[in-house]
C-alpha cells in the first residue's frame, strides 16, 4: 500500500496545494469571486479541517460543509424518542459511539447510562444480535442512524436476525439518503454552491452513476473523492477545472474504491428489506422519501412499531446546527460556539459528532 | 463514521475474513465483497468490508496527478 501512503505525503500535498491555488486563481480571474464548493460528507469535513486544507485555502476557495454527518442531521424529535426508548428496564439499547453524548431535550444517552440504563456502544449493528441471543429476556434495540454507507449493513443485520430466528431484536430506523437532501438544498435556493465534493464511502455503495442527476438536472459538477489530503486536494483541483471549463460533469476520482455502478450486493440488500419513507432532517423538516424504513413484512424488527414512544415537542434552543448542516452559516456565526457549546459541554450534535462541522472547527480551526 | 481505513485480508472463512488494520487483527464480514482474496486490501465500515481497493487504479491515479504537478498544473486531469 505504498501507493496509498503517498496520498498523505506532506511534500506531495504541498505541490497539490500549489496546483489548487493556481486553479482557484484562474476561477477568480474568470468569475470575479471565489468558488464555493460543498463537501457533502462529514468525514470529508473533518479531514479537510484536520489536514489544514480549509485554513490553507481560505483565501482561495470557499469550502462549506454539507448535510453529510448522520448524527448532525438527525432531528431533535428523533433523538428525544431514542433517549425515551432507553427508559424501560427490560431493554438494552445499542448504538454507535457518536450518539452517546448527543443532547436530547432533557438529557443524553450517556446520562441515561450513568443512571443505570443498559445502553451499549457497538462497532457493528451485527454485534447487537449476539447481545440479543445472550439476553433472551430483554428487548435489544439498535439505533439505526446512517446514510447509504451504513444502510446495507442494517439490512444485512435484519437478514441475519431472520436466519437466526431472533425475536427480541429490533432497529429504530432513522436513516438518511443523500440525493433527496441535495435536491432539497439546491431547490431551496438558500445556499449557492458551484460544485460538490461527493462522499467517497456513500459512493462505494451507490456508484458514480447515481450522482449524474446533479449535472443533468442542476448543471452542477461534482467529484467523488477519497479522504487523504492529496486526494482531497486533487478532488478540489478537478472540480475547479470543471468549473473553469464550464463542464457540468461528475468525475469519479476515487476509482480504486468506487465503481460506476456501485456495490450491487449492497443495493440489492437495501431493496430487499427497506422501502422509502418521509424522513425528518434537523433544521430542514420532513423531506419526502429521504430515508428508508423496514418493509411491512419485516415490521416485527421495527422498533417504532414494536414500542409505543411518545415525546413532547422539543423546545427551540439557540443552537444553530440546523443552519450549519445546510451550509448557511459557519460554526463561528453561532452565538453558542466556544461559549456555551464546546466538545466538553456540547449543546448540539454538530459539536458532538466525530464528523460534526462545529467539532471540526473547534478542534482544528479555532482562533484564540 | 464513514472514514475508510485499508485493511489487509489475512484469512478467509466463509462470510468472514481475518484482516490486519494497521497492526491490529480482527474479523470482518465479506458479504459485500465475495470476490475478495487473501492479500487483497479492503475498506471497512461498521465491521464489514465494503470494497476491495484496486491497486492498479490507485497507481494510475497517482501517476496521472504526478504528471500534472510536474508539468506545473498546465494540463487538466
Amino acid at each position: 500500500m505504498e501507493t496509498l501512503n503517498l496520498l498523505s505525503d506532506p511534500v506531495y500535498a504541498k505541490d497539490s496545494v500549489d496546483a489548487v491555488i493556481h486553479a482557484a486563481n484562474r476561477f477568480k480571474e474568470k468569475y470575479g469571486r471565489k468558488a464555493v464548493l460543498m463537501e457533502v460528507c462529514g468525514s470529508h469535513t473533518m479531514a479537510i479541517a484536520k489536514s489544514g486544507i480549509k485554513t490553507r485555502l481560505k483565501d482561495d476557495v470557499q469550502l462549506i460543509a454539507g448535510p453529510g454527518c448522520p448524527v448532525c442531521v438527525t432531528d431533535q424529535e428523533s433523538i428525544d424518542s431514542m433517549i425515551q426508548l432507553s427508559q424501560e428496564s427490560n431493554r438494552i439499547l445499542c448504538t454507535f459511539g457518536d450518539m452517546m453524548r448527543v443532547p436530547g431535550s432533557k438529557f443524553s444517552l450517556m446520562q441515561a447510562k450513568t443512571e443505570g440504563k443498559d445502553i451499549r456502544v457497538v462497532y457493528s449493528p451485527l454485534d447487537t444480535l449476539k447481545i440479543a441471543e445472550q439476553n433472551p429476556d430483554k428487548e435489544v434495540i439498535f439505533l439505526g442512524i446512517g446514510f447509504e454507507t451504513t444502510i446495507p449493513i442494517l439490512a444485512l443485520t435484519i437478514q441475519e436476525a431472520m436466519t437466526k430466528r431472533i425475536k427480541n431484536f429490533s432497529i429504530w430506523m432513522t436513516t438518511k439518503l443523500v440525493e433527496p437532501v441535495l435536491r432539497n438544498l439546491l431547490e431551496s435556493g438558500q445556499v449557492k454552491v458551484d460544485g460538490f465534493i461527493l462522499p467517497g464511502q456513500v459512493s462505494v455503495v451507490l456508484g458514480k452513476n447515481r450522482f449524474l442527476y446533479l449535472a443533468k438536472d442542476y448543471k452542477i459538477p461534482g467529484v467523488i473523492s477519497g479522504f487523504e489530503p492529496v486526494q482531497l486536494l486533487r478532488g478540489i483541483y478537478r472540480l475547479l477545472n470543471l468549473l473553469i471549463d464550464e463542464k457540468a460533469e461528475i468525475i469519479n476520482d476515487y476509482t480504486y474504491a468506487v465503481k460506476d455502478e456501485g456495490n450491487q450486493i449492497a443495493q440489492n440488500l437495501i431493496n430487499d428489506y427497506l422501502m422509502p419513507n418521509d424522513e425528518g432532517w434537523r433544521g430542514i423538516g420532513i423531506i419526502p422519501e429521504s430515508g428508508l424504513d423496514l418493509k411491512e413484512q419485516y415490521a416485527r424488527f421495527d422498533a417504532k412499531k414494536k414500542f409505543n414512544i411518545t415525546i413532547q415537542k422539543p423546545k427551540m434552543t439557540k443552537c444553530r446546527c440546523g443552519e450549519i448542516i445546510r451550509g448557511l452559516i459557519s460554526p463561528e456565526d453561532c452565538s453558542l460556539f466556544n461559549k456555551g457549546c464546546s466538545p466538553i459541554n456540547p449543546i448540539g450534535p454538530c459539536m458532538v459528532s466525530a464528523e460534526g462541522t462545529c467539532a471540526a472547527h473547534y478542534q482544528y480551526m479555532r482562533e484564540e | 463514521m464513514c472514514l475508510g481505513v485499508p485493511a489487509k485480508v489475512i484469512r478467509i472463512e466463509a462470510e468472514k475474513a481475518l484482516v490486519d488494520v494497521m497492526g491490529s487483527r480482527m474479523y470482518v464480514g465479506i458479504v459485500f465483497v465475495p470476490e475478495v482474496e487473501i492479500n487483497d486490501f479492503v475498506l471497512l465500515h461498521a465491521g464489514q468490508a465494503m470494497t476491495i481497493i484496486d491497486e492498479v487504479y490507485a497507481k494510475e491515479s497517482i501517476e496521472e496527478w504526478r504528471r500534472v504537478l510536474d508539468g506545473n498544473f498546465k494540463s487538466t486531469i
